[in-house]
């Protein structure tokens, strides 16, 4: 079961996706002004630090200290490790067994710490390492934009830049004010809080930082005391952050730590909820009902949360970790991929627990409802081939339209980073159909994408592209489940109905296939 | 206890199994510590097949049966004090005077008083269990005195112990009072009380090694300066002799054994630990989510429905349980929030709605009206202060310290009894909720106008409603104040321990209370001055602002509550119950909206606190303002994105809905 040969083609060379309408998509190759609304940030624009902190600290250090003031340094900046490591250097100075004890004790400590490293292997990784490594962007280290939120009831939404500054746009206001805090360093993910006009979480290495920037506000530089600093001690880098849709309570996880926490963020007070198995939290994504939590883990590995009493259910994997999962509107569905695979797969829970069923009922096994293996499309330009390993996947609010971003491969060229986007429809029956293929410019990969909230005519697809522009793809369609609404704002471009013979011939997965 | 009121049966069906429950687990948990306790005890590294050897026949001899039947008489015990002494208020102390005040009570003095004999009871337990030189009290003297008889010598070393356990004891209850140890607050998030244990295990070992260090040390330095005299009073009341070959303890040689100090801060530990873990356990128990029904088909089930019990004041947890329930079932329940959106049968009224919806209202109108007359009080004290201490300008930055004193003295008249007693005394005429801050309403110098705002609203009366609008109350002290000049007009009531108040006297403007004013005047202006005063009266900061949303956890719950149900009522509520209340709801809690952002301007009220270091108190009392601040926001914003447009059809006054007009923009 292919499913992408069912795909119509790739565009030629040159040409842009540009919207999704009567049914199909449409391409244009003016790519210099697509949209009024896509943002450029060229790599040239962005000052970038020349020299991260530890390079440069062995040219500065001070060596005329006593070693008592070295030590208590060494304490600080290093911990355990890192006085043992002091008084095992300055040998000459300390008395012979101190210095010999402390040179058994660190390799006692090394010893056991390959020994925990060997069972995960996550645990060697430098932290920025580990936050490209677990990110829900492709090759997060090289990206000019790192992380991308909308928020989930207005038109704006904030871009994190790769020189560790966060810009806000909004459409009603000029200012596009940016945020710039000591500890925001390698942003990791952002998200902004349900409910709530002004606050936007920030994932950074080494805490989870809580903005609140007043919409009201004409300021283009928010100062630093703008933001709360949420740390746990061992809870870092933080590589996802996930707040319940009733934005009372923020998740962070991190795969150093085996823990993830649940913070209160007006208290600044956190509940740790601990399950050893896995070694650390590297994904969240929380249900749009609230009722589920999917926790990903460095290992082959995933739970479901149920978030009433805050029991979990594992979900052992046979080849690698989750990479990435969605949720349907209604929370009752999850997709999701595996490192290592190129399928995705799904789980079916029943409704949102009530009081007296408070334990999860989920379904025993997951289904496979898309196989994305390569395929070759013979095109004008040469053969190109898709498919593979998925970084990231998107579902629309809707439910509606489902955004699969491929890996690819970096080192062939004709097997570029590309977003493959389904049809699907989930009640009364689950259903996936091909939809088409977005590209951008030529030579520019997608990065990472977002569906917009709460878009009148469709869903709206935002990409980030490797080159630093961001775009917007509208996909204009008549939502068929949902109470028609808004009709009278729809484009009078749209077909009045979708053609359901046609999705017959092309159905990739029904449930009553399966 | 609870003299003839209705949350009886909560009292004894629920909360005393719980407290026994919890009493149950940490007995049976016992074994397992004293094993420990015992292991780390007779530690040695050279010699672990004689320490293991050591322990179990420690563990198996009778002596250890006996030290564990006291043992867990004492857990017992500590489990009934902290049944008896919890409160989920938080009693928060405005100066050190009130904190002195609340550790001076009898009531806490007996609890300390109680600690200290059960710590002395842990250390004899802790001596026999160690054995050796510990073992006993006395001992056979090696020298045979003149006579050449044998005396009976005094052994130190279980002094040390036993009264090192009687410290320890005594220093937990009194640093209990100041961090709020018997305060129980309700988790974030819902957990399994065997996962909730679990996790605080690793909090709980490291505090009370921590706590046990800190009271070890000053527990030798205690002993150092003042051993002589419990080892002389020992000897003379059990005439027993100092052995004149051993070496005193309070010397710096006999108490720089490493042993010793080893093993008093391990039984230090092993005492704290043991009774962290039942208050522990206590907490978690007592705070599980109760389930109450919402309707039932019984009559005399009636009293335990949900309606019922939300408007029930004692015991204070049942209201907070019922709230909690209400939070979790408007969230996660759809059948019971049918429940609550039916009608009657007969009749068809919605009763359940409108009795929940009363209350919760109730609950916030109180906290606006608290936060109103705070603000008045405050405001009042700043134009008072300008008048009469512009003669003296030197000593302005002196007086404010005594405005505040002044006040923040209804805190410490009212709030030290009504916390310590709450669960001793029924209710009073007034709710415990109120008592905080509002100001002694029978005292003659409270305002008019802070009376009319205090007291419960009359629904006649034209505050009720709508149109009690923060605008109107703080127009009114300006109608008043020319009537009321002469009484408040620079008469802040002096402090209750410097002064014997004349109450019956000053309440009528006449000579005599002008008299007594300047009088009060001129003490409060030489007391002022002295260094010591100051430090004692001066207001802690942010201390108000804490003790005002001391129960704010209440308010949480209720706002949670109410725009749960009222978001879900756009799609469940088949009858239209919600929409009848929907304008006093909104209206509510955009007041209250309004008075949380004016306490927010205050200075020191939107400081954050401290992060405290390692201990078992919990601060969550420290930030519930900030928590509340952000529910309230959510809440209309829940409200106001479920609803959307159709919320202009809602009859709101001018200004309110201006204010939702932001809300609905996302510009609040």
């Amino acid at each position: 079961m292919c499913s992408l040969t069912l795909f119509p083609p790739p565009l030629p060379d040159g040409q842009t996706t540009l919207c999704e309408s009567n049914n199909e998509l449409l391409s244009g190759n003016n790519t210099q002004n697509a949209s009024p609304m896509s943002l450029h940030f060229p790599r040239e624009s962005l000052k970038l630090h020349s020299r991260t902190e530890s390079s440069s600290k062995a040219a500065f250090l001070d060596h005329s200290e006593t070693l008592w003031m070295r030590s208590a340094a060494a304490w600080r900046d290093g911990g355990l490790t890192g006085l043992l490591n002091e008084i095992t250097d300055s040998n000459s100075e300390v008395p012979k067994w101190l210095s010999v004890g402390s040179g058994c004790i660190l390799a006692l400590l090394r010893w056991m710490s390959s020994f925990h490293g060997s069972l995960f292997p996550h645990l060697t990784l430098s932290s920025e390492d580990m936050i490209a490594e677990f990110s829900q962007v492709l090759n997060w280290s090289d990206c000019v934009v790192r992380a991308f939120a909308w928020h989930p009831h207005t038109d704006k939404f904030a871009v994190a830049l790769l020189d560790e500054s966060i810009k806000i746009y909004n459409p009603k206001s000029t200012t596009t004010p940016t945020l710039k805090h000591r500890l925001q360093r390698n942003v990791a993910a952002m998200q902004w809080k349900p409910l709530c006009a002004s606050a936007l979480a920030v994932a950074c290495q080494n805490c989870v930082l809580v903005w609140h920037v007043d919409p009201c506000s004409l300021s283009a530089r928010p100062s630093s005391s703008c933001a709360q600093v949420l740390s746990h001690p061992g809870h870092a880098p933080v590589t996802s952050i996930a707040w319940s849709p009733s934005g009372a309570l923020l998740l962070s996880a991190s795969p150093m730590d085996t823990s993830m926490m649940v913070w209160d963020v007006a208290a600044e007070s956190c509940v740790p909820l601990q399950r050893v198995g896995g070694g650390g939290v590297t994904f969240l994504s929380w249900s749009p009902d609230g009722s589920h939590v999917l926790a990903s883990t460095p290992s082959a590995l995933f739970r479901v949360w149920e978030t009433r009493m805050w029991t979990c259910e594992r979900w052992p994997c046979l080849k690698g970790r989750c990479q990435s999962g969605c949720w349907s509107p209604d929370g009752s569905r999850l997709l999701f991929a595996v490192e290592g695979e190129t399928v995705i797969y799904a789980l079916t829970f029943a409704g949102a627990p009530d009081i007296s069923t408070s334990s999860l009922k989920g379904p025993q096994a997951a289904a496979v409802v898309a196989d994305l293996s390569e395929t070759t499309f013979h095109t004008e330009d040469g053969d190109l081939i898709v498919g593979g390993e998925i970084q990231s996947l998107a579902w629309d609010p809707r439910g509606e339209r489902l955004a699969v971003l491929l890996k690819g491969d970096p080192q062939a060229t004709n097997r570029p980073a590309i977003i493959a986007v389904f049809k699907t429809r989930t009640s009364p029956i689950f259903e996936l159909l091909p939809c088409g293929f977005v590209q951008g410019e030529p030579g520019v990969e997608p990065r990472m994408m977002q569906f917009h909230p709460n878009f009148q005519h469709g869903a709206l697809l935002t990409v980030c592209w490797s080159s630093g522009r961001i775009t917007h793809v509208p996909f204009y369609f008549l939502t068929s489940a949902v109470p028609l609404v808004g009709l009278s704002g729809s484009p009078s471009l749209l077909h009045p109905l979708e053609r359901p013979a046609d999705f017959a011939s092309q159905s990739l997965f029904t449930e009553l296939l399966s | 206890m609870f003299a003839a009121d209705s949350g009886c049966w909560f009292t004894q069906k629920v909360l005393c199994w719980r407290a026994a429950a919890s009493v149950a687990w940490s007995v049976l948990l016992l074994p397992a510590s004293t094993a420990a306790f015992v292991v780390l005890s007779k530690l040695s590294v050279l010699h672990p097949v004689q320490m293991f050897a050591d322990c179990v026949s420690v563990l198996l001899s009778a002596g250890s049966v006996f030290s564990f039947v006291l043992l867990a008489g004492v857990i017992i015990m500590v489990g009934f004090l902290t049944f008896e002494y919890y409160t989920v208020i938080p009693s928060i102390a405005c100066s050190k005077v009130a904190l002195l005040g609340q550790l001076l009570h009898p009531r806490q003095l007996l609890y300390c008083l109680a600690h200290g004999v059960m710590g002395v009871v842990v250390g004899w337990s802790c001596a026999v269990t160690i054995g050796y030189r510990y073992e006993r009290l006395a001992y056979l003297c090696p020298q045979k005195d003149r006579d050449g008889l044998l005396h009976m010598c005094l052994n130190e070393h279980h002094l040390l112990l036993l009264l090192e356990g009687g410290f320890v004891g005594l220093s937990h209850s009194l640093l209990g009072v100041i961090q709020n140890l018997n305060y129980v607050s309700f988790g974030t998030v819902q957990q399994h009380k065997y996962l909730c244990f679990k996790a605080s295990l690793p909090l709980a070992a490291k505090c009370s090694a921590a706590q046990a260090f800190y009271s070890v040390r000053n527990f030798v330095l205690l002993y150092f300066f003042l051993g002589h005299i419990p080892r002389a009073w020992m000897c003379k009341s059990l005439s027993l002799h100092l052995d004149s070959s051993a070496h005193p303890l309070d010397s710096i040689s006999g108490l720089l054994d490493l042993s010793l100090l080893y093993l008093l801060w391990i039984s230090a530990t092993y005492l704290l630990f043991s009774w962290y873990m039942t208050l522990l356990l206590f907490r978690i128990f007592v705070t599980e989510a109760y389930s109450f029904p919402v309707q039932s088909t019984f009559t005399e089930e009636a009293p335990q429905c949900l309606p019922k019990v939300l408007s029930e004041k004692q015991p204070m947890i049942l209201k907070f349980l019922a709230l909690q329930d209400l939070s979790l079932l408007s969230q996660h329940s759809p059948s019971r929030r049918s429940q609550v959106f039916s009608l009657s049968q007969p009749g068809g009224h919605p009763h359940n709605w409108n009795a929940i919806s009363k209350e919760c209202l109730s609950l916030l109108a109180d906290l606006t009206q608290r936060l109103v007359s705070y603000h008045e009080t405050v405001a009042t004290n700043g134009r008072t202060k300008s008048l009469s201490s512009g003669s003296d300008r030197k000593t302005s930055s002196e007086s404010s310290g005594t405005e505040d004193l002044a006040s923040c003295r209804p805190t410490f008249l009212m709030k030290t009894p009504a916390s310590v007693f709450l669960r001793s005394v029924g209710a009073g005429p007034q709710s415990p909720l109120t008592s905080p801050f509002t100001p002694d309403l029978d005292s003659p110098f409270a305002s008019p106008t802070l009376r009319q705002l205090t007291s419960p609203v009359d629904p006649g009366s034209p505050w009720h409603g709508v149109v009690q609008s923060p605008h109107v109350m703080r127009r009114a002290p300006k109608l008043w104040s020319t009537s009321t000049d002469s009484q408040r007009n620079g008469s802040p009531p002096a402090s209750p321990a410097t002064l014997p108040t004349p109450k019956p006297e000053s309440s009528k403007p006449s000579f005599l209370a002008q008299f007594f004013q300047n009088r009060r005047e001129q003490v409060k202006h030489f007391m002022a001055k002295r260094m010591l005063v100051m430090y004692l009266f001066t207001k802690l900061p942010e201390a108000s602002s804490q003790a005002l949303f001391a129960d704010g956890q209440a308010h949480i719950w209720a706002l949670d509550g109410l725009s749960y149900l009222v978001q879900a009522s756009f799609t469940e509520d088949q009858f239209g119950v919600v929409q009848t209340t929907l304008p006093s709801i909104l209206s509510s809690m955009l007041l209250l909206q309004e008075a949380v952002d004016r306490h927010f301007k205050l200075p020191h009220a939107s400081s954050k606190p401290v992060r405290s270091t390692i201990s078992l108190g919990d601060s969550s009392h420290k930030t519930l303002r900030f928590a509340l601040r952000a529910t309230l926001k959510t809440a209309i914003y829940r409200i106001t994105t479920t609803f959307g447009a159709h919320l202009h059809a809602v009859q709101l006054s001018a200004e309110h809905r201006k204010r939702l007009q932001h809300f609905l923009e996302y510009k609040e």
